[in-house]
């Protein structure tokens, strides 16, 4: 088995069993990352150009890591020291670096619909590192990952997501992913951050925070995005936080471990309350960790699909 | 110089006529019926076409002066007569904007010489299209002016609009509104909906339309004074026209090809080419379109005629600019998915793509009528066949239906006697 596409732009655009393959290869993946030696072979002599029209430390890190710990060569792109500042168009670059002889474009960019754009105009396998308020297919991939390892299954899994989904790509694609995988995905959001329709792909809007959690094996918070806001959608941190915050108490309701998650970066305080972020069942930290695994996992078989 | 056209079929009377000949000396039709046996120094053979008025475009863009790379009047008006449209209004947001009598001049000037269809420019209502100064109707109006028009952008102010219906009757100059709340748009570049919300893009919600809509009829009854709603795509809007009519609201309106043949989801995949403004919309707006189209609710289909060039719609969703060719799909949409539909009689659909532009418009156009200058069309509506982009005669190829399967070719085109167009 192997993956359709040569890119990866979306969990929409990927079949559940395509899923399970990236999780499996990912389990193998992590032994990697666990290890002394933390080098292998399957990327030798390949390239892969990490190009980040937006800025990100954890993104571009875990793709940078990921390349290099298989022996593939890594380069970053950041838009402060490149030509786009001249004018140059997002066509332009790809092709520019696709003949330099990249294998791999990863790209992260506030359009929507960008690394589409890119994969129609190039040769190169694109990974969509996140676009605009679309889509961050890796970050739900290990969002995923991290729950199966703990539950085992993905099937039947009662999971609440709160906090900006408007704005938010890792929301978008763990909703089509999970739905995708057979569990449940509960939203809670002020009104002006629950983007129209969003219940039409299958997500249940609840009426309150403690109606959103309750029996839910997963609490996922997302990060409020001050700076994607144009203007204010809600009237102050204080208020967010006093009303679509959450706290050990208004989470009661979950089930008695469930896993905290975050996508990070953390507005301590904010999003969650520090005990929450530190909290026993906060697994934080290893969606960290399997960030690097599942982004190996996808670098390996997007590569390895001319040779299967 | 006498042409005779022979064996046609025309519509009279809102019927189908069969057989018909049609005399046209040097630039004027001067008679019409059966078997007219007459000399000719040219014969044409329109046995199975239709000859139809030529039809009239209440809203084009054909980009000159400043975006000849885009579209100029040449090119604009043979892409106008390769879509059966023998009269056409451009609107003013060129660079410079026609704001003034000199662009105006310009553009007549230009048409003359290089146009192949009759050209009205609109004027500007506002300085610059800014929404915020009344610019120069009167002295536009000398230059050549049909209508004003800000569109393209919305004149937001409602003081501003008010004193444009007034100012603008004086000189007899019909107001076209592009209804658009800018702050309701907020960025949006799709309808605001579940597609926007899968495709992550900022949407432009229906009401934004509405509520523009609404103030306007509210004006035109205020001041009483007429308003034209251009490029009309909800169904709220529709409504609120449907309702500002009964009442005896001085309100026409139109809309595009587009709106009744495509919706939203035609942007999946992000595909510049379903960019407008105002949007696709759901496919219930689609059906209201349809609906006020075949009530009289819409009294006109326009092209909004929009070219741009393929290094501009070849980007980022959000970064290319609105709107598609509209000429040459025009009238074949309007007969593929109206009238084979059922939804519209020929007749209807011909009035609404010619006496209905031309009363707004106030000019006289868009009749077949003995006495008049010869505009006319032969179409075929039996044969179906492929949109081919690659064949405009625009400039520009950014259109979403290329490959549509669909009826009514424009086989010739007569300006003033003239051929100006010939398959």
């Amino acid at each position: 088995m192997r993956l359709a596409s040569k890119d990866l732009l979306g969990l929409a655009d990927i079949e559940a069993d395509e899923i399970n393959l990236i999780l499996e290869t990912a389990k193998e993946m992590k032994k990697i990352v666990a290890s002394s030696m933390k080098r292998v072979n399957y990327l030798q002599g390949k390239t892969v150009i990490n190009l980040f029209y937006e800025n990100s430390t954890r993104t571009r890190v875990s793709f940078e890591l990921a390349a290099k710990y298989m022996g593939a060569q890594a380069v970053n792109v950041s838009v402060s020291t490149s030509s786009v500042l001249k004018g140059e168009t997002l066509i332009d670059t790809g092709k520019t670096l696709e003949a330099m002889g990249t294998d791999i474009i990863i790209i992260r960019h506030s359009q929507s619909g960008a690394p589409h754009f890119l994969a129609k105009n190039v040769k190169s396998a694109v990974i969509n590192a996140g676009d605009g308020m679309h889509e961050h297919p890796t970050q739900a991939l290990l969002d995923m990952m991290t729950m199966r390892e703990t539950f085992g299954t993905l099937k039947g899994l009662k999971v609440a997501i709160i906090g900006d989904i408007s704005h938010s790509r890792v929301a978008r694609s763990n909703i089509i992913g999970l739905l995708k995988m057979g569990s449940q995905v509960n939203l809670y959001a002020p009104s002006t951050l629950m983007p129209i329709g969003i219940d039409q792909m299958g997500a249940k809007i609840c009426p309150t925070i403690e109606d959103a959690v309750e029996d839910c094996d997963v609490v996922m918070g997302l990060r409020v995005q001050l700076e994607r806001q144009k203007k204010a959608l809600f009237p102050s941190t204080y208020e967010y936080t006093r009303f679509f915050g959450l706290n050990p108490e208004n989470i009661k309701g979950a089930k008695k471990n469930a896993l905290i998650m975050h996508p990070g970066p953390v507005n301590r305080g904010v999003e969650l309350t520090s005990s929450l972020i530190d909290a026993d069942n906060s697994v934080i930290n290893m969606q960290v960790t399997n960030g690097v695994a599942v982004r190996m996992a996808l670098l390996y078989l997007l590569t390895g699909r001319e040779e299967a | 110089m006498r042409t005779l056209i022979k064996n046609a079929k025309v519509l009279i009377d809102n019927k189908t006529e069969t057989g018909i000949d049609l005399v046209i000396v040097d630039n004027i039709l001067i008679s019409m019926g059966k078997n007219i046996d007459n000399e000719a120094d040219k014969i044409i053979d329109a046995t199975d076409l239709y000859v139809l008025p030529g039809l009239v475009d209440a809203h084009c863009h054909l980009r000159d002066p400043g975006y000849e790379y885009k579209e100029d009047i040449e090119s604009g008006t043979r892409s106008a007569a390769r879509g059966g449209f023998t009269s056409i209004a451009c609107m003013p947001n060129t660079n410079p904007t026609a704001d003034n009598a000199a662009v105006v001049r310009y553009i007549i000037e230009k048409a003359s010489q290089k146009g192949i269809v009759n050209v009205y420019p609109v004027g500007a209502i506002t300085k610059g299209l800014e929404g915020t100064e009344l610019s120069e109707m009167g002295t536009m109006k000398e230059a050549g002016i049909v209508a004003v028009s800000d569109d393209g952008m919305p004149v937001m102010n409602g003081d501003v609009m008010k004193k444009a219906l007034i100012y603008a009757k004086q000189f007899g100059l019909p107001v076209i509104s592009h209804c658009e709340d800018i702050n309701l748009t907020d960025g949006g570049s799709m309808n605001e909906g579940v597609v926007s919300t899968l495709m992550g893009l900022r949407g432009i919600p229906s009401s934004s339309e509405d509520v523009m809509v609404s103030r306007e009829i509210l004006l035109s009854e205020y001041t009483k004074v007429p308003v034209h709603i251009a490029h009309v795509s909800t169904k709220t809007s529709v409504e609120l026209i449907r309702q500002a009519k009964r009442r005896g609201a001085m309100v026409t309106a139109e809309t595009c090809p587009h709106y009744f043949t495509l919706t939203e989801k035609a942007c999946l995949g992000y595909d510049t080419n379903a960019k407008m403004n105002p949007p696709l919309r759901s496919e219930e707006d689609l059906k209201a379109v349809i609906e006020g189209l075949k009530d009289g609710t819409i009294d006109i289909i326009a092209t909004d005629h929009a070219p741009h060039h393929i290094d501009e719609k070849n980007v980022e969703f959000e970064k290319a600019p609105n709107g598609i060719v509209g000429f040459e799909t025009a009238l074949a949409l309007g007969y593929t998915f109206l009238v084979e539909q059922g939804y519209l009689t020929l007749s209807e659909l011909i009035q609404k793509m010619t006496v209905n532009p031309a009363r707004m418009l106030k000019i006289d156009k868009g009749t077949l009528e003995c006495g008049k200058a010869a505009d006319l069309i032969l179409v075929d509506f039996d044969n179906g066949y492929r949109i081919d982009v690659s064949k405009f005669a625009s400039k520009s190829k950014n259109s979403p239906f290329d490959g549509f399967k669909v009826k009514g070719r424009v086989i010739s085109t007569m300006v003033n006697g003239k051929i100006v167009y010939q398959k």
